[in-house]
């Protein structure tokens, strides 16, 4: 276990805000986020976790387009290798307004280990990873999730 | 009159540069053909003896010798990485830099398959890459067992994850391997860290690869072998670019060269884009940075130049009369040594010498993409922007020895645009008329500010 995640926003998404803020949240708790940035692809996140031996991807979409970016990540993964990540994704995962459940369950079935709605707080995914990982949070030794 | 020797044991021709450091002079420079098959000094001593006519009776004591090779095929590398698009390529540019052929690439864990591969490549040296440091470990593992159990006699440097060194270590010694290790060559994911591969592989190749080459006997007569010749043909361009302390340079730059099997660009230049809005993504630039075309030459590679660029893009450039390109092209591949001896020899190599070189600045380029986003169009680049560079240098024989050097930098320049890729825009076009590049290179180690200055005084300006 290296905690190591890959962090990054999908396909041709610029929004950078978000993505500094997961940072700064995992980073400040201990874990060691190496962080691809904007406009990236599924390849380059997937290159990013086998090089570094990551345990698992954090996906950012907010422009809408998630759906179609993130189609086929999981059988990527698998082909290189990584058939035990952990992949996450949330944002803005599609246009317009639909029932949560369905968004879900979609992104589920694509392989996604965990979905999460606009809003979420970064709290909430780091308290899903540490169970997911079996990390005891507090071992990590940096700050409080509160 | 006290004068230095350079000598550079070239893949055709051994060549000789005598200077005047003092006075900033080329004395004379000579060439003979390189005789490493039988016995290297042969041919080093017809050059020698040429020189001698050449110095017209001047009598001269070398109080200093030094020289570089590229002879016996150059310095063979095969790189292992794990992602292609990371560690393999990030070992891939380190090895080009320091002067090396890319005999071969690997990637993730390599088998027996890959491993008769490798020995039938004959590598001087296997670049160990793969994983970021504290990141993957098992690869690199993996790949250094493989070695030290079927490929232990080939030196090996290691410049992957950190954390594997002492498991390395312990596994080439007890196999009582040739090895060093070195910093990762992507200590963090993206980060290019090509220096310190770059160095170890120079002294590698000063300790041991001379020695294997059957050159350590000429070493007495022509001083220490310092590096592979591309390496001094980049030392050349980077100190021509940044200057000294005490004298200016030429700014960002690019050099061609074009040789009878490869053709070789370098770029000194930061390549960063030139506009505002461009997003610069993939592995990061080496600022110093080497490619070589396997497919683009004069010689060796000239029917693959014809493969590569084909009837229209050659016939462009070539204004004479002979219809049948590629008979010519397969004929000259196959007659390595073929000079040029009547007008249409001459019109023929300045038109395969324009496209080689042509090809070879585009591929180099970085290339710029769009993408059309919900908020419009962005503009990303993957490599350099190089519309900037202020100087394009040619050299290599067939601009050196030919008849129409202009036409070929010319035709650098009207490359490219169509697929996007971002080639030099204006530079001043200038010409290695007297085949110096390689010597001043291996000058510069002793006497940095007089190779810049007699650089800037026997480079011909081109219009």
């Amino acid at each position: 276990m290296s905690n190591t995640i890959v962090l990054g926003v999908i396909g041709s998404d610029c929004h950078a805000v978000g993505n500094k803020i997961l940072d700064h949240a995992f980073s400040s708790v201990g874990f060691k986020v190496i962080n691809i940035g904007v406009l990236s692809s599924q390849e380059d996140f997937i290159n990013a976790a086998v090089e570094t031996d990551a345990d698992a991807i954090l996906v950012s979409s907010l422009y809408g387009h998630g759906e179609i970016d993130c189609r086929g990540f999981r059988e990527k993964c698998e082909e290189e290798g990584l058939s035990e990540i952990l992949l996450y994704v949330g944002g803005n995962l599609v246009v317009g307004k639909q029932e949560w459940k369905t968004v879900e369950n979609l992104y589920k079935k694509m392989g996604f280990n965990r979905v999460y709605p606009p809003g979420t707080s970064p709290a909430a995914a780091i308290t899903d990873l540490a169970q997911d990982l079996k990390i005891d949070l507090s071992k990590l030794g940096k700050v409080k999730v509160s | 009159m006290e004068a230095v020797l350079l000598v550079d044991f070239g893949s055709t021709y051994t060549k000789l540069t005598v200077v005047d450091v003092k006075n900033e002079e080329i004395l004379a420079t000579a060439k003979s053909p390189s005789t490493v098959e039988t016995d290297i000094m042969i041919g080093l001593q017809k050059a020698y003896s040429s020189l001698k006519e050449r110095l017209r009776g001047i009598p001269v004591e070398f109080t200093e010798k030094y020289a570089c090779s590229s002879a016996a095929g150059g310095l063979k590398i095969v790189a292992l990485g794990l992602v292609p698009e990371l560690t393999v390529e990030a070992a891939a540019r380190a090895a080009l830099g320091a002067g090396a052929r890319i005999v071969g690439t690997y990637n993730h864990e390599i088998g027996m398959y890959e491993v008769e591969e490798i020995i039938a490549k004959k590598p001087d040296i296997i670049l160990l890459a793969g994983g970021t440091d504290g990141g993957n470990k098992s690869c690199i593992l993996h790949n250094a067992k493989m070695l030290a159990e079927y490929l232990s006699d080939i030196s090996v440097i290691a410049a992957g994850n950190s954390k594997a060194r002492e498991e390395l270590e312990k596994l080439f010694s007890d196999h009582k391997m040739c090895y060093r290790f070195t910093e990762n060559v992507m200590p963090r994911l993206n980060i290019l860290n090509v220096e310190p591969v770059r160095q170890t592989i120079r002294k590698l190749f000063i300790e041991r690869i001379v020695l294997a080459r059957g050159l350590k006997r000429a070493e007495k007569y022509v001083g220490k072998i310092l590096m592979p010749t591309p390496a001094a043909v980049m030392q050349a361009a980077a100190i021509l670019a940044d200057g000294t302390a005490e004298e200016e340079g030429y700014g960002e730059l690019m050099v061609v060269d074009i040789g009878g099997a490869t053709t070789d660009v370098h770029s000194i230049a930061s390549g960063e884009p030139l506009e505002a809005g461009i997003s610069w993504y993939g592995l990061p630039e080496p600022y110093a940075k080497r490619t070589v075309e396997g497919d683009l030459g004069m010689r060796v590679s000239a029917y693959s130049l014809w493969q590569t660029a084909g009837y229209q893009r050659i016939r462009k450039y070539y204004t004479g009369s002979n219809s049948d390109i590629e008979q010519k092209c397969l004929l000259l591949s196959e007659q390595i040594d073929r000079i040029p001896v009547n007008d249409d020899d001459f019109e023929f190599d300045a038109a395969l010498g324009a496209v080689a070189a042509q090809i070879a600045v585009e591929r180099h380029a970085g290339m710029l993409e769009r993408h059309y986003t919900p908020t419009g169009l962005v503009y990303a680049l993957q490599g350099k922007d190089l519309r900037g560079v202020s100087c394009l240098i040619g050299t290599g024989g067939v601009l050196v020895k030919g008849r129409d050097p202009q036409r070929i930098l010319q035709a650098t320049l009207e490359g490219g645009f169509g697929e996007g890729r971002l080639i030099p825009q204006k530079p001043q076009l200038m010409l290695d008329s007297s085949y110096i590049l390689s010597a001043m290179g291996l000058l510069s180690n002793a006497y940095p500010v007089q190779a810049l200055r007699i650089m800037k005084k026997y480079l011909k300006r081109i219009v």
